[in-house]
């Protein structure tokens, strides 16, 4: 069995290290079965106007056993400061929680993240009481300066958000999980349960994803194949991998081979 | 007077609430949020803030997201 310590983001511990989407589902029903095999924790939902035309029904949060998810509510879609700003105030206020995945976009095709806005509003949501979660590119400088704005962890992405190209910058991750005292999270990109295990190896601390999950054929299995590839990632790197070598190195005895001369 | 709710300008009665617009409009208070001109009224001060024309309101909620 792993005996790990948990996952510390802020004054929140998790013993899981994967946290999911609610996005792209086929229905809400696969979505908390998919959920349940994740084994999350946390699950990210996103902010949006109330259609004024249907305000009642089932909404989201129905579908979300709160006695056993934390919800982290998302700024996605922003692309200033002040509207991630504004869209996390109503998220606490609503959702009554401190944890806010920043999001503030910079572009839509590569959905890139606005490295200054997404600093200036962590910043601002810092001194506000949150308990910030940046999404940003996977720039150790950055990276640094979100930490040094407060942010509880850093999630620096794998690949564009959705592409499910696994980890593109696998070195650059290394030197950003090096050099940072708050959580690694990566977030975005991971398109399979490799991708996944990849980026445990690496020594992240946790991972987010939606689209990996909730985009395959069977979101129900791949939530759990994803469990386990990030549980069986974080156990390769607490185990501490053999170093690579170019050449062969036989694993049975060389010597006292059949046929060979008496020494 | 008049206020635009999430976008859509509508006509409202003077004197109108915060509390009282939700309460017409079927919106539950649990998960949602309002904003007035760009600021986040919070649940206790519903029923004391009155509407002004020219408002801006927001009213939002959690949906699926990643």
């Amino acid at each position: 069995m792993l005996r790990d310590e948990p996952l510390k983001v802020g004054r929140y511990e998790f013993q899981s290290r994967l946290i999911v989407g609610t996005g792209k589902y086929p229905s809400l029903d696969v979505m908390q079965r998919a959920h349940e095999a994740s084994g999350a924790e946390l699950v990210t939902v996103a902010i949006r106007r109330i259609h004024l035309d249907d305000p009642s029904g089932k909404t989201l949060i129905d579908y979300i056993d709160r006695s056993r998810y934390r919800i982290l509510p998302n700024t996605a879609g922003c692309t200033t400061a002040k509207d991630a700003v504004l869209t996390a105030q109503l998220a606490r206020e609503a959702l009554h929680t401190d944890l806010i995945k920043l999001e503030v976009i910079g572009d839509t095709q590569t959905l890139y993240p606005d490295t200054t806005q997404t600093i200036e509003a962590a910043r601002e949501l810092v001194r506000d009481g949150f308990t910030v979660l940046p999404y940003i590119t996977d720039d150790p400088i950055a990276c640094k300066q979100l930490e040094e704005a407060g942010c509880a962890a850093i999630m620096p992405l794998a690949a564009p958000i959705g592409s499910g190209l696994g980890v593109c910058n696998p070195y650059v991750i290394r030197i950003i999980k090096e050099r940072a005292s708050v959580p690694v999270i990566v977030d975005a990109g991971v398109g399979t349960a490799s991708d996944a295990a990849v980026a445990m190896e690496l020594g992240v601390d946790a991972l987010l994803m939606n689209t990996g999950v909730a985009a395959a054929r069977d979101p129900v299995l791949m939530a759990q194949a994803m469990r386990r590839a990030t549980e069986a990632g974080r156990m390769a790197y607490l185990a501490g991998r053999m170093g690579k070598r170019l050449y062969a190195s036989a694993s049975s005895p060389v010597t006292d081979l059949i046929g060979s001369p008496a020494p | 007077m008049r206020a635009t709710i999430n976008g859509t300008e509508h006509e409202l009665r003077d004197g109108l609430t915060l509390a009282e617009l939700l309460h017409e409009l079927g919106i539950e208070e649990s998960g949602s949020a309002v904003a007035v001109n760009e600021r986040v009224v919070r649940r206790p001060l519903h029923e004391a803030t009155k509407i002004n024309d020219g408002d801006a309101i927001e009213i939002i909620h959690a949906v699926a997201g990643g």
